[in-house]
């Protein structure tokens, strides 16, 4: 199959005894964990490089644009979500309201097409192609792809911290620093928010499977070698073995940030860790 | 849940909803547009003034016109027509995906919440191994097992979709196998089959619309998606991501075709997210209290 219909047999036995093809079905599964746990994906049948070496190359593009996207999509989000549930009903928190509805909504490919449009080509302030040169030039080329990576989140988090503050200011233990005279900002900060981040942490890492969904499209618009980028042109090659790898690593990097998400939680929660 | 109340039909309820709906702004707003594009689905063929492959003699990428009122894209096709065209695609797919996904996830979720408690857990560990893997990334590996197509689109959209339809039917079924007039239903001698049928499913039926409105966006721009990469509806076939995609490629060009092609998508996402959210403010009025 990867050696074209113009292969010979011989050259066919000779790759399907060099890939272990002919082994039984059993042994080359042992063989795959094995070799998976020791950082071993097997070799890229057509460049003959090491399936872990092409993986990893590209991860750190992934990770970069989806910890930036995360990172700026909280900073706004959560004092929007804080400011329009203290403002509750004024005309802030129905744009916020409106706004969030409308980001989250939008999918990422559409926001990536349009912030090339508008900031690369008619704008043209922001580089579109490529992960830039140099530490400078790798940030100048991670805004547009953040952006549009991180806008719907920026609805998410705004929505789901405004919940959440509404609910906790109601409860008893407010009431009580309020009836101890604190004020309200010292209220707001030291009490409330803590506790309202909460159920934004646990959306962000229940969402890195979306996100890294977001950055596959992402990648191939700005051309970004990350590991979506990888997998779409694996795919199209039909090169099963890199896809399979990349697919691995995501799936174990997810896994990875359900963790960390929880880790954080019982940082910040000390009833979590109670029942842990 | 409030749901029991509200499922149960006083004669004039749909009147009451309609008022309801016309009340909040956003909702109507939802509704209308959610109408047109369905519109605009059905009687297509009708109203494009071309045909969606035909390459015409005249300007190519050129901007909206008399004759064209979206331009046309880099081969000198109409590109109202090609919206309109894919337009009936996308509607396709997710009516299908959401009608098979509902379908399978009730079953599931039915057997989830009324079954033994192992087969129970089996089933939520399945769901959110589901849950908790990238749609497109997942559609990706199975693009490469078994080859674009839109029937490949289904597939994948109508699996991953399924773990929320079955998890809402399990929450529900779980909380009414336990009310009284379950109980009731049992004491008098009715089998599982009757009670699923006759009371559960009802009682579910109404959040699993409302949920299967605020997916159609999701499943519209996976479809699209999917077809942007090339790995979804073939060309020479209109859809939305197959414009994009052409229009991607000469976005420095002329930026109609992108315009275009992403239009109708933000359309539908705002129409179906508007209307869903209004469709559960009336329905689940313990949820507007909460906010």
């Amino acid at each position: 199959m990867v050696l074209g219909p113009r292969a010979t047999p011989e050259l066919i036995e000779q790759t399907r005894a060099a890939m272990g093809l002919d082994r039984p079905f059993a042994l080359q599964m042992i063989t795959f964990f094995g070799n998976l746990l020791r950082g071993d994906m097997g070799v890229d049948v057509f460049t003959g490089r090491s399936v872990t070496t092409t993986v990893m190359e590209a991860l750190p593009y992934t990770l970069a644009l989806i910890t930036a996207s995360i990172l700026w999509a909280a900073a706004i989000g959560i004092p929007l979500g804080a400011y329009s549930s203290i403002r509750r009903n004024t005309w802030i928190d129905r744009v916020t309201g409106i706004l969030s509805v409308g980001t989250i909504s939008i999918p990422s490919f559409v926001m990536a097409l349009y912030s090339v449009l508008i900031f690369a080509v008619w704008l043209r302030w922001l580089p579109a192609i490529g992960a830039g040169e140099g530490f400078g030039g790798q940030i100048v080329h991670l805004i547009l792809p953040a952006f549009a990576v991180g806008v719907p989140w920026v609805g998410y988090i705004a929505r789901i911290v405004r919940a959440s503050m509404l609910e906790i200011m109601g409860e008893s233990h407010v009431r009580m620093a309020r009836a101890f005279g604190l004020t309200e900002r010292r209220i707001t900060r030291a009490y409330v928010l803590r506790i309202a981040v909460l159920p934004a942490v646990t959306l962000i890492g229940a969402g890195v499977a979306h996100l890294f969904s977001a950055a596959v499209f992402v990648e191939v618009i700005f051309a970004r070698p990350g590991i979506g980028a990888l997998i779409v042109s694996a795919v199209n090659e039909r090169n099963y073995t890199i896809v399979l790898g990349a697919v691995l690593v995501t799936t174990a990097i997810i896994v990875l940030a359900t963790l960390i998400s929880d880790i954080i939680i019982a940082w910040l929660d000390p009833r979590q860790r109670e029942g842990m | 849940m409030g749901d029991v109340a509200t499922t149960y039909k006083q004669p004039s309820a749909l009147c009451i909803y309609a008022r309801q709906l016309a009340q909040n702004p956003m909702g109507l707003m939802g509704a209308i547009l959610v109408l047109i594009i369905v519109g605009i689905a059905v009687f297509g063929p009708w109203l494009a003034p071309y045909d969606p492959n035909q390459i015409m003699i005249g300007p190519r990428m050129g901007p909206p016109s008399a004759a064209h009122w979206l331009g046309t894209d880099h081969l000198g096709r109409d590109l109202l027509s090609r919206v309109i065209a894919g337009g009936r695609i996308a509607m396709l797919v997710a009516f299908v995906t959401l009608g098979a996904a509902m379908t399978v996830g009730l079953a599931l979720g039915l057997i989830a919440g009324y079954g033994p408690k192992w087969l129970d857990n089996i089933l939520l560990l399945v769901f959110d191994a589901i849950r908790s893997f990238p749609v497109i990334v997942f559609g990706l590996a199975v693009v490469t097992l078994i080859g674009p197509s839109l029937y490949t689109v289904i597939l994948v959209v109508a699996i991953t979709s399924i773990p929320i339809y079955a998890r809402i039917v399990r929450t529900q079924t779980q909380t009414l196998r336990n009310a009284e007039f379950i109980l009731a239903e049992k004491a008098m001698g009715a089998g599982t089959l009757r009670i699923l049928a006759v009371h559960v499913l009802p009682n579910v039926l109404g959040p699993l619309l409302i949920l299967a409105s605020m997916d159609v966006p999701m499943v519209i721009a996976t479809e699209a998606g999917l077809s942007f990469l090339g790995m979804g509806v073939r060309p020479p076939a209109p859809s939305w991501g197959t414009i994009l995609n052409d229009g991607y490629n000469f976005i420095r060009n002329s930026p109609w075709p992108v315009i275009a092609g992403s239009a109708p998508i933000i359309l539908v996402t705002i129409g179906f997210t508007f209307l869903g959210e209004a469709l559960r403010d009336i329905f689940d009025p313990k949820l507007r209290r909460a906010q």
